[in-house]
């Protein structure tokens, strides 16, 4: 661990304004966390590895470097309807959800940023308590509840099973970033005489776009991965990837390179999610209040 | 996220206790945020109501179904007696469910001890800025974004020691005689190793964008006091943290106290009960033997247990540092 140098003079200090925000230098620090992504990837670049060879190739021996290469495992992912139906399925009931999620939570969240009112901690809490629910058990009755209600094996149903955990977990972020807006901003926007849903659409929401698009993220994250509730609820029209992987296994074994294939583009929904909030995350979530 | 999390932190935690006050290192922010600024108004409880009915229609209504399973006898829907809290007593006095107990809270104890300071170090060690930060932050969310049985497959192929990468070199460069199929260190090492590899990320990118929220001004200023890069993250860095490092310790138990998929695709709770946890016991109880009413008793107290620990984390971490 080094010191940092001080500052030479006025003017150094000034070129250090913008250097030394966030951070503080270790100058090895940067290659430790490149070796450790790099070892993030192993398993990753694995996977990639077992989509592009044949079975028995897989199954044959170790071997660093895949022989044959081939993409058949990729044709019969995007031939086969069966598979690439279910990959839509994931990506509308996950868009759905976040949609859902998000439209929901804001209200609660400007509510718990904003007002005291009867019960408010005991709800906030109990909010939270829905993440923790063993699924094993709780899964029983979802499957009767949505068959009852005809949501049983549509997109809408599986969105809305996942708000359970989604919409907890966007009240608690978004909450977070709007306390971090200070209140004069409403009592000035309610003086101008912008009524409250105009002053949220207008001059709310644009504040807390960078909170939008990180709450985005793990709504979507946490959809796309979750696997018990949606395939307890689902059957053929809103089937998830996830679950349709589990078709790899026959009597013949294990349908590895296929089952690679389809983990490898798993990847690709968040992968671009991620993308578009990349600078969010990049700029801290720091609003007003500094 | 930081700042603003730690006030929302704050607000929660004056929902806890009283008089809470963002605990900063800024004396103007203390002096600007009053014991409870909000005003009372209870007309927003129509803002929460779309919150509150979303939830209640997922979780109270099963929530019902499971307590009403835990206090009868179930041998047909038509055909069931009510025992009262007979269940609850049997689970309690089970030693199965309590080596399984005491095995998930070790593995949660793990967890949070490994992945907290690792994802802390890591997002201190993130670029900056340029081509870096995109890169980085793509490359550590890809974990997250793998389905969890896809997570289980692809560390159940990896840790093989004949055809997987990561126990063929364990086997043949480092020599060590590995195999999580039979060896039950090693099924605990590969289960851990897994959970590491695919959550440490999620501390990383919470505290990541909170130590990118720290106003450039604090770290000029403990450079004008020479402070140490250790002083500079123990005074500066970390209390700014504390925000997203509630978020990220209460995910992280809530998740690792419950984790499911990705042990059960792995090693399916073996070899014999070595990775056998609550979780995977329950669903043996439930789906495998259909055996409802203890399960449905199990099912709460997990949850009851998962909830007093996620209570007593939220109300320490938010008054810690006050």
């Amino acid at each position: 661990m080094k010191r940092r140098p001080r500052a030479g003079g006025p003017a150094r200090a000034v070129r250090h304004e913008r250097a030394a925000a966030g951070r503080v230098r270790l100058p090895w620090a940067r290659t430790v966390f490149w070796l450790y992504a790099a070892t993030l990837m192993l398993p990753l670049l694995w996977m990639f590895g077992m989509s592009i060879r044949p079975n028995e190739d897989i199954l044959g021996g170790f071997s660093l470097i895949p022989e044959r290469v081939t993409f058949e495992n990729y044709r019969t992912f995007f031939e086969d309807q069966a598979w690439y139906s279910s990959y839509l399925n994931s990506i509308a009931y996950t868009t759905l959800n976040t949609v859902l999620s998000l439209v929901v939570a804001l209200p609660a969240a400007y509510a718990f940023s904003r007002f005291r009112f009867a019960g408010d901690k005991h709800l906030f809490f109990w909010l939270l308590t829905n993440r923790m629910a063993p699924p094993a058990v709780f899964l029983l009755p979802f499957f009767q509840i949505y068959q009852a209600v005809g949501l049983f094996d549509t997109h809408l149903g599986v969105a809305i099973a996942h708000m359970l955990f989604n919409v907890p977990l966007a009240v608690w972020i978004l909450e977070g970033f709007m306390s971090g807006i200070p209140r004069e901003i409403d009592e000035t926007a309610a003086i101008d005489g912008y009524s409250l849903p105009r002053f949220f659409i207008r001059i709310f929401l644009p504040l807390i776009r960078s909170a939008l698009g990180v709450t985005a993220f793990f709504c979507f994250m946490f959809s796309w991965v979750e696997l018990l509730i949606a395939r307890t609820i689902t059957s053929v029209n809103a089937k998830p990837i996830a679950a349709t992987m589990t078709r790899t296994v026959s009597a013949a074994g294990v349908d590895w390179g296929l089952l690679a294939t389809a983990g490898v583009l798993t990847m690709i929904p968040g992968a671009v999610v991620i993308w578009f909030v990349r600078n969010y995350i990049a700029k801290g979530f720091a609003l007003g209040r500094v | 996220m930081s700042e603003t999390v730690a006030g929302g932190a704050a607000v929660a935690g004056e929902r806890v206790g009283p008089g809470g006050v963002a605990a900063s290192p800024a004396p103007e922010e203390a002096a600007a945020r009053p014991a409870d600024p909000r005003p009372k108004n209870n007309r927003a409880w129509f803002l929460v109501l779309p919150v509150v009915v979303s939830v209640a229609f997922t979780a109270v209504i099963p929530l019902m179904t499971v307590v009403n399973f835990s206090v009868q006898d179930i041998f047909s829907p038509s055909d069931r007696i009510f025992v009262g809290l007979e269940w609850f007593r049997s689970v309690t006095r089970d030693p199965e469910v309590r080596s399984a107990f005491v095995r998930t809270l070790l593995f949660s104890a793990q967890v949070l001890l490994i992945e907290i300071p690792l994802g802390v170090a890591l997002a201190l060690a993130m670029p900056k800025r340029g081509l870096g930060v995109p890169a980085a932050l793509v490359v550590m969310a890809l974990p997250l974004l793998i389905p969890w049985n896809v997570v289980g497959t692809i560390w159940q192929i990896f840790a093989r020691g004949d055809i997987g990468l990561g126990g063929w070199l364990i086997n043949n460069v480092l020599g060590i005689n590995f195999n999580y199929t039979l060896d039950r260190a090693d099924a605990w090492i590969t289960v851990l190793v897994m959970d590491v590899w695919h959550w440490t990320p999620l501390v990383a990118l919470l505290a990541y964008a909170g130590l990118r929220s720290i106003p450039g001004p604090y770290f000029q200023a403990a450079q004008i006091d020479g402070a140490s890069a250790w002083a500079t993250f123990r005074h500066i860095q970390l209390p700014r943290l504390r925000g997203v490092l509630t978020i990220a310790i209460l995910l992280r138990f809530m998740d690792s106290f419950m984790i499911f998929t990705e042990p059960f695709v792995v090693t399916g709770g073996g070899p014999g009960n070595a990775t056998s946890f609550l979780s995977i016991l329950l669903s043996k109880i439930a789906v495998g033997q259909f055996d409802l009413g203890p399960a449905g008793a199990f099912s709460l107290l997990y949850f009851l247990i998962v909830q007093i620990a996620c209570y007593v984390f939220f109300t320490v971490l938010t008054r810690a540092g006050r």
